[in-house]
């Protein structure tokens, strides 16, 4: 057994403190994230309220730790609408081939031609901002992702002996995608699903950071910097500890994510150290 | 070459043409009235009514669309509601910001992480390589619109040497640099981390090969085959990460135009957001992505003309 990679070690260290905290938010924060307090604004850090309060007089500590929560959920969601979406459309164009694969490719490319933010500015214009329609824009740009990594493994599971063999014996192409495909090409989507939360951790905070978000009083470390910026000259400390959140959750799955393909793929990480 | 070009011209035509129809469909389609949106909750049914003949809703939708790219093949992107000016227009005034920041940052993001990754390939293993990776893990993580705050609070909050954000205008063309100084910093610098590190693993790809050994042993000096030699030969990979960063830079111009409160584009579509200017949101749309389609068409001929032996794959 070799030893673990640092990257994938420091990742899950990461990622646990993250998803740690925002379990622990659904059952406990130091104060009520959204009571107000203003004749207690602008408090310095105490034993009472670790990082102080910000300029409503709420606790900085319970809001991150909220945030936190609605950002793991975001990303959840998101990854899994938009993974299986991606993977169903991936194994489909890898079984049927010909133009179904053509067609199922065509689409996946002009997927790229939308970012996430273009795809949420548009259902902001036609629906009004929201944490749904955020949610619902970083599904949409993970499904050609997930289409595009599903259908290249399943291609190469495709040409195996033992599927050979499936399909000698009688199964039928979906049988096969669901009984003998996804099985094995189960490593290349969850490693790309870790990336993809990281993705759209960073995503859920620039949508909320630019108002097409989480919608107040719903916390969000994006929302949060959105509210330190104007008070730059007041509380800068107020501009620092959301942004630090989101870099620790995005390094921590990104790193989780680069961990497990060199666990999985060793192929690469040898040639990686070469 | 003929019928190279003639085969990626009719595909990025005809994803231009899908984009557009994705565009309107999502702006059109989608269940929801936009003359109830553009008016309100208590607009009266005359008003509504009205408007719908203005925007042209009570057209078939089929002849919308059509209109709507003819009209705009011609240049006239619609009457922008909230400006009640053509949208044309507002984006004229605009482009020559949102154009600046997204090629000066595209060059501040090519220097550096050529620089760097460069740099890095040639101390590979060392302390120096070691440095370069860890900061463009950071740099990945960074959103940008944080680093963007960070760099305001330090340099014009606690040092005051540069304006927190707006823009003066260009008459006085040492306070538009001074303005945008800043947020070409914050543009640059995340897309570099991406870049230094995929210019840092194709430039260890081709220092490995022989004729880069073969050069060294002729007496070339270290500095001089690295850029001589193994840069253009590692440049496929770099050509296809700066053109999809170039439509990331693009698009991430409408971000930092936020932080940075620039008058470009990307200021425009939040503006016509919130005044619920669905014309000008779906022209601007259109036009981002547009730019994303062209970007990525351009790297893909790019190729050809840096390594013709694609050609024969394509």
């Amino acid at each position: 057994m070799r030893a673990l990679p640092a990257n994938f070690i420091l990742g899950a260290v990461l990622v646990s403190i993250v998803v740690g905290i925002a379990a622990l938010s659904l059952v406990w924060t130091p104060w009520d994230p959204t009571a107000l307090n203003i004749r207690n604004k602008f408090a310095d850090p105490s034993d009472a309220h670790w990082l102080g309060t910000d300029q409503l007089g709420r606790d900085v500590v319970s809001q991150l730790m909220a945030a936190a929560r609605n950002s793991m959920a975001v990303a959840l969601i998101a990854v899994l609408a938009g993974g299986a979406i991606g993977v169903s459309l991936g194994l489909l164009a890898s079984a049927l081939g010909g133009w179904v694969e053509d067609i199922v490719m065509r689409l996946a490319d002009l997927g790229f031609a939308f970012p996430a933010l273009l795809f949420a500015i548009m259902l902001a214009a036609v629906f009004g901002p929201s944490l749904t329609n955020a949610v619902m824009a970083i599904a949409f740009i993970n499904i050609p992702v997930f289409a595009r990594v599903t259908r290249a493994s399943a291609n190469q599971i495709w040409t195996r002996d033992y599927v050979a063999a499936a399909q000698a014996a009688g199964l039928s192409r979906f049988a096969i995608s669901r009984d003998h495909i996804l099985p094995n090409i189960g490593a290349a989507v969850i490693v790309q699903a870790t990336i993809e939360f990281a993705v759209a951790i960073l995503a859920e905070a620039a949508l909320s950071y630019l108002g097409l978000g989480a919608q107040p009083p719903a916390s969000s470390w994006g929302r949060m910097l959105a509210e330190a910026q104007t008070l730059m000259y007041l509380a800068p400390q107020l501009a620092i500890y959301p942004g630090l959140c989101i870099v620790v959750a995005v390094l921590g799955f990104g790193l989780l994510g680069d961990g497990l393909r060199d666990i999985t793929d060793p192929r690469l990480s040898r040639a990686r150290a070469a | 070459m003929g019928y190279f070009l003639l085969r990626r011209t009719a595909g990025f035509i005809a994803t231009l043409l899908v984009v557009s129809l994705v565009v309107f469909g999502i702006m059109n389609v989608l269940p929801g009235d936009p003359a109830l949106t553009i008016l309100g909750l208590d607009a009266t049914d005359d008003a509504l009514a009205a408007l719908r003949t203005q925007l042209g809703l009570d057209a078939p939708v089929h002849l919308r669309y059509l209109s709507w790219i003819g009209n705009a093949l011609q240049g006239d992107l619609g009457q922008s509601h909230s400006f009640r000016v053509p949208v044309s227009g507002l984006i004229a005034e605009r482009l020559p910001m949102t154009i600046s920041l997204a090629v000066a940052g595209m060059l501040l993001t090519i220097v550096i992480a050529l620089g760097l990754g460069i740099g890095a390939a040639a101390r590979h293993g060392g302390p120096g390589d070691w440095g370069v990776m860890f900061l463009s893990q950071l740099g990945i993580a960074i959103p940008a619109f944080w680093l963007s705050i960070l760099l305001v609070l330090l340099f014009a909050v606690k040092l005051r040497w540069l304006p927190p954000g707006g823009f003066p205008g260009w008459s006085d063309p040492v306070a538009a640099m001074r303005a945008l100084l800043l947020p070409t910093i914050a543009l640059a610098l995340v897309q570099s981390a991406v870049l230094a590190r995929v210019t840092r693993s194709s430039a260890l790809e081709v220092m490995r090969q022989d004729f880069v050994r073969t050069a060294r042993a002729s007496g070339l000096s270290r500095r001089r085959t690295l850029w001589r030699h193994v840069l253009p030969n590692a440049l496929v990979p770099i050509i296809t990460i700066v053109g999809m960063q170039f439509a990331a830079l693009v698009t991430g111009t409408i971000v930092i135009e936020n932080v940075f409160y620039l008058p470009g584009l990307g200021r425009l579509i939040f503006q016509s957001i919130a005044n619920r200017d669905l014309p000008t949101v779906q022209a601007l749309v259109m036009l981002f992505a547009a730019i994303v389609v062209t970007a990525n068409f351009v790297v893909d001929l790019l190729y050809v003309v840096i390594d013709p032996r694609l050609k024969a794959r394509a």
